[in-house]
């Protein structure tokens, strides 16, 4: 249904289009980040396309990819009723320079969604008007979503009580959390965090 | 019921023989007082919010036990009941309703994710309200039974009976380890099927 929207695309931007592809037919364009915000500002404003509604915007991050994260907008048009979804590949292996234009002034709905975006992936929306944490608190450090952002890493606002007159008893024992635990490989600890902040490794 | 070790949960009351008079402590008359007139702060932060309101409504009523209002003011409330997950974001809020609460004061965790965390084990929740305040009876469950809530109620009102502020945690009524299908749910089999 969408096949037809795709060619309109790669039509008007033959040299935008990185790859297409259709999964359980849900048409996929993949864009230049570059280019992101002009194809948005085609898909909202172009008649034949008239994507009135920005469904979802959110990122993925593949940690050994480089570009390494891929910011996806699933877009639906009212009057047409075919859906488009978006893709762009923004960032470094390390998880520096994730920039891309905001599409917060296309559609209203985007401002939340980049803000979490920003707040779990630590990916810039340049041109966003308010563009702050909206899940995770002020003070906390680094973007959690990230694959790199270790499982056992707490940032607690306040600190954790020690009350050894407090004998408690089974289940509520040295692991307060799941016995079967994580597996090892997201023990991972980012090394240059003080060891105040950070849960102790489980005693095997 | 969860185990309560130490004193007597009895209030010691000795009646006059038919004179109209009763002598006891005044301690145990204060603590028999307290323990039935619990002002709660229901600290409602998810879905065991549900099974709180199935648990205050009239079918199980705790008001039956004296814990009949609700005060949204921590300086009027001796109970606060944590019901839900605590995140990091609201670690700091509750922190500070339990230290506007007046003594004497008593904590109540309903449920897994306030006892313990629960499944959550990441970076968004604290890993049991203990962590943060003090807690005097944990209730498990997800969510938990209104009758394992209601244990836990009796639970407390033992512990202020007796001037125990351990924590204690209400246990199942039937332990499902001793149960013959150790606590295990048996799915429905076909006939002529040779798993039993």
């Amino acid at each position: 249904m969408a096949k037809a929207l795709v060619d309109l695309v790669m039509r008007t931007f033959p040299d935008a289009v990185v790859e297409t592809h259709a999964q359980h037919g849900d048409e996929t364009i993949v864009v230049d980040a570059a280019r992101w915000k002009d194809v948005a500002v085609f898909l909202k404003t172009s008649p034949a396309a008239d994507m009135a509604m920005l469904m979802d915007l959110t990122a993925v991050d593949f940690p050994h990819r480089s570009p390494r994260f891929e910011i996806v907008a699933h877009l639906y048009s009212l009057t047409k009723g075919h859906r488009l979804r978006l893709k762009a590949r923004v960032g470094k292996e390390d998880g520096t320079g994730a920039r891309i234009a905001t599409v917060a002034d296309l559609w209203a709905s985007a401002n939340w969604m980049e803000r979490e975006a920003w707040d779990m992936f630590g990916v810039v929306f340049e041109g966003h008007p308010d563009l702050r944490r909206i899940l995770m608190y002020p003070e906390f450090e680094g973007h959690p979503l990230r694959k790199d952002y270790a499982a056992n890493h707490i940032q607690p606002l306040v600190e954790y009580r020690e009350d050894p007159s407090v004998q408690k008893v089974a289940p509520f024992g040295a692991d307060e959390g799941m016995s079967f635990g994580r597996q090892q490989f997201d023990q991972r600890v980012p090394a240059d965090l003080p060891d105040t902040e950070v849960f102790p490794a489980k005693p095997n | 019921m969860g185990e309560l070790t130490g004193p007597s949960t009895h209030t010691a009351i000795d009646v006059g023989a038919g004179a109209g008079f009763a002598t006891t402590k005044a301690e145990a008359l204060l603590a028999w007082a307290q323990k039935y007139s619990l002002f709660m702060y229901p600290f409602v932060t998810a879905c065991c919010g549900m099974e709180f309101m199935a648990m205050s409504s009239p079918r199980y009523d705790f008001s039956r036990f004296g814990a009949e209002a609700p005060r949204f003011s921590p300086r009027q409330a001796d109970l606060l009941w944590v019901v839900g997950t605590i995140t990091q974001r609201q670690a700091p809020i509750l922190k500070r309703i339990y230290e506007q609460m007046a003594e004497p004061k008593w904590v109540l965790a309903f449920g897994t994710c306030a006892s313990s965390g629960g499944f959550y084990d990441n970076y968004t929740t604290v890993a049991g309200i203990d962590k943060i305040i003090p807690c005097h009876v944990y209730v498990p469950g997800c969510p938990p039974r209104p009758e394992a809530v209601l244990d836990g109620l009796m639970l407390l009102m033992d512990k202020i009976q007796s001037g125990d502020r351990r924590p204690a945690i209400v246990k199942p009524r039937t332990d499902p380890a001793k149960l013959p299908t150790h606590g295990l749910v048996q799915l429905g089999t076909k006939k002529g099927s040779s798993v039993a």
